[in-house]
């Protein structure tokens, strides 16, 4: 169950690498440039070289960085798996926006462990939440760097976000390196896109 | 600077030192502690000194030594770095200080990036040194100045305990004006005060005991405990750190009102706790790790008679390991006071994941030193390890303990005594040598062991995030100054076979072991390349692998070298290189058919 404790609990989940610091980051500034009050969680050190992640984003909020179990009003998972491994921090109905293009981790490629179907997955979290899944690697592709995953699922996001899109917008800006503002605000446009009703 | 701004917390900690005006800055890296002097050694301008001390004991001496001569001082690290300065930390309580001094250690709850869990606040206790611990990271910017004027006032340094949900955690962050007036420094002999040989210890131990009253008064009333009585409520709580916030969160949503103390100091505010107690029926203590506040409560109460129920761990309502939550702190409230709680279990989840442990990186240097020294010594082997990127080895069998730092050398002697009769190979990171590997070295020639120690010099620590150290002639600012050279300073020690090789070359590796692994008594290998992603980060690229797939025979030989960037096409049954690849070549001369081979441009 959601609370008014805070106005958006946001579980961002993704593999070490992705750029899922950056992102909550970029919610954060924005959220606090609106005026709100933001709480945020980052996993760091021996966790990031290639491991799980989660980072939470308390937008709203003047508590604590971590979202109590099950009332995440919305979850950005940047990889399949990652984004069954913390399902449970979010709140039935909650909305789950989700890469559909995995990163096997070495326990998949040395055959110790299989990896499951991500369509499969997509069907699961229907079940019970919002889901927005699509390829989001070929979306970065498209707008011309692998790496900018991270703003395609920003962008897909922000149309649930109680941010101003101009507030974010300017946040890319002023901090993706100069050189990659076309790229990224690009992929934030793509992203967002694929949310957009 | 001033106004609102959103920052990391060891950001804002980072700032609180600067608002605070201070002279003198030392550390040793450590998650969670890193980020506050890598912060300050990357302003462009500053009007302090700041270093990275070779490991933690030097690094409070240094700042110790400032606080002597008057300066304001800061010393960092993690928890357990605290037990590598805990000899300095034990007499400087009786020696005190004249600067203010403040000692800024990160505890690491649940061991998110540690070796263990414990709980800097017993060093408080221990030390008597008085201890100030955030809810908050704009408690933890403010409580810096404070920490300072509390320091000079006493004469005595502050211990400033962060957790990993302050020092990892955003938020936006009020921000104060700087002090600008700094304090004037000039060492004044006192041998009373300077010397503790046993005449002057016999005189300040009772000094500083006798302070602790005045300390714990001051601290009641400083602000950084909040005491709040509901008169209609017969239960309390008492809270301390990030668990304070949690606890008010779960009030709330448990719909429940109580009197609530939030501990921020440590001689804890007993007349607060009195207060609490007279008022309350019950009252569950909410803490992360050790019942610090819970022991100490219950003697109030039992010195005063108060027949209020105090709850927390020692009767297992609240766990004594791991970090809490809003979810564990509900489960102990509604157990405490008797109250039904909607507890959210996570869903059992029937999908079979797959685990997503860390990895080295792609082009780890490290990768190709364990590989070739697993070919060279074989499975039947004793390879003691250590802490640092390296550690992640202990999925490649090539771990077999991990101690604290710089016990690698000093433990494979201890096996080697001990009569073990197979070969022993130890690993040690280039920092982590530094930090306390050298006396483990020069004990185990001294002593004569027949070990072989494999230095992996990859020019950096890089585990806590690529902090600079002696050997790569980079101060904590990136001046430029000496380096200290791995092989003249083992061979300077008496170690007599020395030789320094490249991992990526791995048949130079493989022939370098070799003759370590024959060489009788202590023999020193110094596997020399940079980490790459610190290399990347200098700009050095290399031109990325791929497999031809004419060529490749699917014997997944090259999937087994573990490197992150290697894939196996199950429908193909070949091996592919995705994006990750950075290049290194390692697994080029791994595979037996030449199939992998550097993308053409
Ligand atoms: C007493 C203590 N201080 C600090 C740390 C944090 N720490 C973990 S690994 C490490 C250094 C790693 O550097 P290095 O040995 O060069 O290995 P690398 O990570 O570069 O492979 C540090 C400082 C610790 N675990 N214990
Ligand atoms: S950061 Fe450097 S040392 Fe650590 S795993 Fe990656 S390449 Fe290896
Ligand atoms: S060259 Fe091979 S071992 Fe090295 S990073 Fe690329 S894929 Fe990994």
């Amino acid at each position: 169950m959601t609370s008014d404790l805070s106005n958006f609990d946001l579980v961002i989940a993704g593999v070490g690498g992705q750029g899922a610091v950056k992102v909550s980051d970029i919610i954060g500034k924005a959220a606090v440039s609106e005026g709100m009050d933001v709480r945020a969680a980052e996993t760091h050190g021996m966790a990031q070289r290639g491991g799980s992640v989660v980072n939470y984003v308390r937008l709203g909020c003047e508590l604590g960085s971590l979202i109590p179990c099950g009332s995440a009003h919305g979850m950005l998972s940047l990889e399949p798996v990652e984004a069954m491994r913390y399902i449970h921090d979010v709140a039935k109905d909650g909305i789950v926006v989700m890469n559909t293009s995995p990163i096997y981790p070495i326990t998949v490629t040395s055959g110790q462990c299989t990896y499951p179907d991500p369509q499969e997955i997509v069907a699961r979290l229907e079940k019970d939440y919002r889901v927005v899944a699509f390829d989001a690697v070929a979306l970065a592709r498209q707008a011309g760097n692998m790496k900018t995953l991270n703003v395609v699922m920003l962008g897909a996001i922000s149309s649930y976000l109680p941010i101003p899109v101009d507030t974010l917008v300017e946040c890319i800006r002023n901090m993706v390196p100069p050189k990659t503002i076309g790229t990224n605000l690009e992929a934030f446009r793509l992203g967002r896109e694929t949310t957009r009703q | 600077m001033s106004g609102r701004e959103y920052m990391l917390g060891n950001v804002a900690i980072a700032r609180g030192i600067v608002e605070g005006a201070v002279d003198v800055v030392s550390g040793y890296p450590g998650t969670p502690s890193s980020e506050i002097v890598d912060t300050l050694a990357s302003m462009k301008e500053r009007d302090f000194y700041i270093e990275w001390s070779v490991n933690e004991k030097v690094a409070m001496e240094v700042a110790a030594g400032a606080s002597m001569a008057g300066a304001r001082s800061v010393v960092t690290m993690k928890h357990v770095g605290l037990n590598v300065a805990a000899d300095p930390l034990m007499t400087l309580a009786y020696m005190g200080v004249k600067g203010g001094m403040v000692i800024i250690v990160a505890d690491d709850p649940s061991c998110h990036s540690s070796q263990n869990e414990q709980d800097s606040r017993r060093y408080s206790v221990f030390s008597q040194i008085p201890c100030l611990e955030p809810s908050t990271s704009q408690q933890a910017k403010d409580m810096i100045p404070y920490a300072f004027e509390l320091s000079e006032k006493y004469e005595i340094p502050v211990i400033f305990r962060s957790t990993t949900r302050i020092s990892h955690g955003k938020s936006d962050i009020e921000l104060a004006p700087i002090k600008q007036k700094k304090n004037e420094v000039k060492f004044e002999k006192n041998p009373d005060r300077w010397v503790m040989v046993p005449k002057n210890a016999r005189v300040r131990h009772p000094h500083l005991l006798s302070i602790q009253q005045d300390i714990r008064g001051e601290l009641e009333v400083s602000g950084w405990n909040e005491l709040s009585i509901e008169a209609e409520s017969t239960v309390g709580i008492i809270a301390c750190g990030t668990a304070a916030v949690y606890a008010k969160e779960a009030l709330d949503r448990l719909g429940i009102t109580a009197s609530f103390l939030k501990i921020g100091t440590y001689p804890i505010p007993e007349d607060s706790v009195r207060q609490l107690l007279a008022k309350t029926e019950q009252v569950i203590v909410i803490e992360e790790l050790e019942p610090v506040i819970e022991d100490q409560c219950k003697v109030i109460a039992r010195d005063v008679e108060f027949e209020t129920e105090i709850f927390g761990k020692t009767d297992g309502l609240l766990p004594r390991t791991g970090e809490f939550n809003v979810d564990i702190c509900i489960g102990g409230i509604a157990k405490a006071f008797g109250i039904d709680s909607c507890e959210c279990k996570p869903a059992k989840q029937d999908m079979e994941l797959p685990v997503r442990p860390p990895a080295m990186c792609a082009g780890c240097s490290h990768r190709g030193t364990f590989h070739v020294m697993k070919k060279v010594f074989g499975e039947d082997t004793v390879f003691p390890s250590d802490i640092g990127c390296y550690t992640l080895g202990i999925q490649h069998g090539t771990v077999d303990t991990t101690l604290c730092m710089g016990a690698s050398i000093s433990v494979a002697s201890g096996i080697y005594d001990a009569g073990e009769e197979k070969p022993i190979c130890c690993t040690i990171g280039d920092s982590t040598f530094f930090h306390t590997g050298i006396n483990s070295l020069m004990n185990a020639i001294y002593n004569k062991s027949d070990i072989t120690v494999l230095i992996l010099d990859n020019r950096i620590t890089a585990m806590t995030g690529h902090q600079p150290n002696p050997g790569m002639g980079k101060t904590a600012t990136r001046e430029p100054t000496v380096e200290v050279a791995f092989d003249k300073l083992c061979s300077a020690m008496g170690a007599e076979f020395v030789e320094v090789v490249d991992p990526y070359d791995m048949a130079a590796t493989e022939d370098v072991l070799e003759r370590a692994k024959a060489h009788e008594g202590v023999s020193v290998v110094i596997a020399k390349r940079a980490c790459v992603i610190s290399a990347a980060r200098g700009g050095i690229r290399y031109t990325p692998f791929m497999v031809d797939t004419d060529l490749c025979k699917g014997c997944r030989k090259c999937l087994k070298f573990g490197c992150p960037a290697i894939e196996f096409d199950e429908v193909s049954k070949k091996a592919s290189i995705n994006s990750m690849c950075s290049g290194c070549g390692l697994c080029a001369e791994i595979c037996t058919f030449n199939a992998i081979m550097e993308v053409k441009k």
